[in-house]
């Protein structure tokens, strides 16, 4: 994938990765590698020039509506109430949009429901710019969640946060990947958050991007934020940080 | 900390809470009756002739006197503005909204826009005025020309300044231009569009007064215009004192409208936590 045209930046080149159904794929990498390149590529906003991305089955050609996205930066819409923001996606995806008038009710009850999941209970009439930033995260992700997305796609969207809030959705993204079938790539560059989450952890190079190493984590399922503090956790954490090193001074 | 609040058993005489008389309000009416009140005495105290500088209490008895006539001019003006206005609201809005739509539209328009937008509207008058005569469909065509241009450039910037990230949050979910226009492009120009109309409707009232004052036979141009070939000095007065309100009456208008429309980008005015 190159951007800009013959001279512009390859930003990925030769990346092959593979992520199975209902896993939790992290990937790592140092700056300016193209993960964020990868985020769009697997969503369809950027095709690429050469080789195929596939999704559930499908070869991707334009915008896939499966899945849910969110990002560093919450983008909420400040004239919307915090419900009427997650429901935003409703109104969008088509399955739902002719829907979404006769079944209101329903849906408001799962946009609430979602909200009550992540902590956010009774704060739907508010609007996003009376959150706080970790409370506009957590409304960013019930968003990305309530079309009930088969594959979740999450760009750093707990880099700008306090680490007390991190551990807070850390918890908060790993039961709902335990209650949810859903697919979810994490691309972020806090190594302990990727092991704390991820099935595999992705590494990739520094540009032009690709998969260097992949990394199965095995420990067990739930994992309780306790296992941070554990040495097996930071001997993997560990490996993983020199790997990136070496890729940065690869580059 | 205020007296009531303390819970320590100290005789403290209880002071009755006094409220400060809160100014705020009535600044602008202070300071318009101070610069009236400096204006008459400047002009008392100089000597200058009315037929130079009339002090305000002459141009009040100018209005007074004249209110007949310039009740209908301000009427006549007050319509040619708000007509020239409003066309120019639809329109500007229309164009705004294409502008913004496509890059591509927007590259071709621009330059012709900003050039228009440079030519003076007191050179186009004669122009109207050959193609539509004299009086009032020149006047709230130069109203809408002049008016027009902020509202282009404001609703387009605000759709040109959607964040990426909103905009790739709603592609992923197969959004269309269209989907992504009425839910965020449009909701999100409209601060940027109500506050361009406080300089629009102001901007309109300097259009429809150019063209009155060169090509009618009603308005307040026309009526400062001929009562300035008399050498009726405190009429001209009135004239630019009426103007002056009419002005601030709009603008007041358009600030309601705006507050009540787009609360939610005054956040920070409004809401405290």
């Amino acid at each position: 994938m190159r951007y800009g045209g013959a001279d512009g930046t390859l930003a990925v080149s030769g990346l092959e990765m593979a992520v199975k159904r209902g896993e939790f794929a992290a990937v790592v990498g140092p700056s300016g590698c193209g993960k964020s390149t990868l985020m769009k590529l697997v969503t369809g906003l950027h095709i690429p020039q050469r080789g195929v991305v596939t999704v559930a089955g499908t070869h991707v050609t334009k915008p896939v509506s499966i899945v849910g996205m969110a990002f560093q930066n919450p983008t909420m819409l400040p004239w919307r109430t915090t419900l009427d923001n997650v429901l935003l996606p409703l109104e969008i995806v088509e399955k739902h949009k002719k829907r979404l008038r006769r079944h209101k009710k329903e849906y408001v009850e799962q946009a609430e429901h979602l909200l009550e999941t992540v902590g956010l209970k009774g704060f739907g009439s508010k609007y996003p710019w009376q959150l706080s930033g970790g409370m506009q995260q957590r409304a960013n992700l019930c968003r990305a969640l309530i079309h009930e997305p088969d594959l979740l796609m999450l760009d750093e969207p707990f880099g700008a946060l306090d680490a007390f809030t991190r551990e807070e959705l850390w918890q908060v993204i790993r039961d709902l990947h335990a209650s949810q079938d859903v697919t979810i790539v994490l691309v972020t560059h806090d190594l302990r958050e990727a092991v704390f989450l991820a099935d595999t952890v992705h590494v990739m190079s520094a540009r032009p991007g690709r998969i260097l190493k992949v990394h199965d984590i095995t420990f067990e399922r739930p994992r309780d934020i306790s296992l941070m503090y554990e040495s097996r956790f930071n001997d993997v954490v560990q490996a993983l940080r020199g790997e990136i090193a070496d890729a940065r001074v690869a580059a | 900390m205020s007296a009531t609040e303390t819970s320590e058993p100290v005789a403290l005489p209880v002071e009755p809470e006094r409220k400060p008389f809160n100014w705020l309000p009535l600044m602008p009416w202070i300071y318009t009756v101070a610069l009236f009140v400096l204006w008459e005495l400047g002009v008392r105290l100089s000597g200058l002739p009315h037929t130079i500088l009339p002090a305000p209490t002459r141009i009040f008895e100018a209005i007074v006197q004249y209110w007949g006539a310039i009740q209908r001019h301000s009427l006549q003006t007050l319509y040619t503005t708000t007509v020239g206005f409003l066309l120019a609201v639809v329109a500007g809005m229309a164009l705004g909204l294409l502008v913004g739509w496509s890059r591509m539209i927007y590259a071709g328009l621009y330059p012709i826009m900003v050039g228009f937008n440079a030519i003076p509207k007191v050179a186009v008058v004669p122009i109207l005025v050959i193609w539509f005569g004299i009086g009032t469909i020149p006047a709230i065509l130069t109203a809408f020309l002049i008016a027009f241009f902020p509202i282009v450039v404001n609703v387009a910037t605000g759709l040109a300044t959607i964040e990426p990230e909103t905009e790739d949050v709603l592609r992923a979910l197969g959004a269309k231009k269209m989907d992504i226009m009425l839910k965020v492009g449009i909701p999100r120009s409209m601060p940027y569009f109500f506050g361009s109309l406080k300089i629009a409707i102001t901007l309109a009232f300097v259009g429809s007064v150019i063209s009155e004052t060169i090509a009618a036979n009603s308005g307040l141009g026309f009526m400062m215009a001929s009562a300035q070939s008399q050498f009726n000095v405190p009429l001209v007065f009135a004239g630019l004192v009426m103007l002056a309100i009419e002005g601030i009456a709009m603008y007041a208008l358009m600030a309601w409208i705006e507050k009540r429309t787009t609360g939610w980008a005054h956040r920070s005015q409004t809401m405290a936590g």
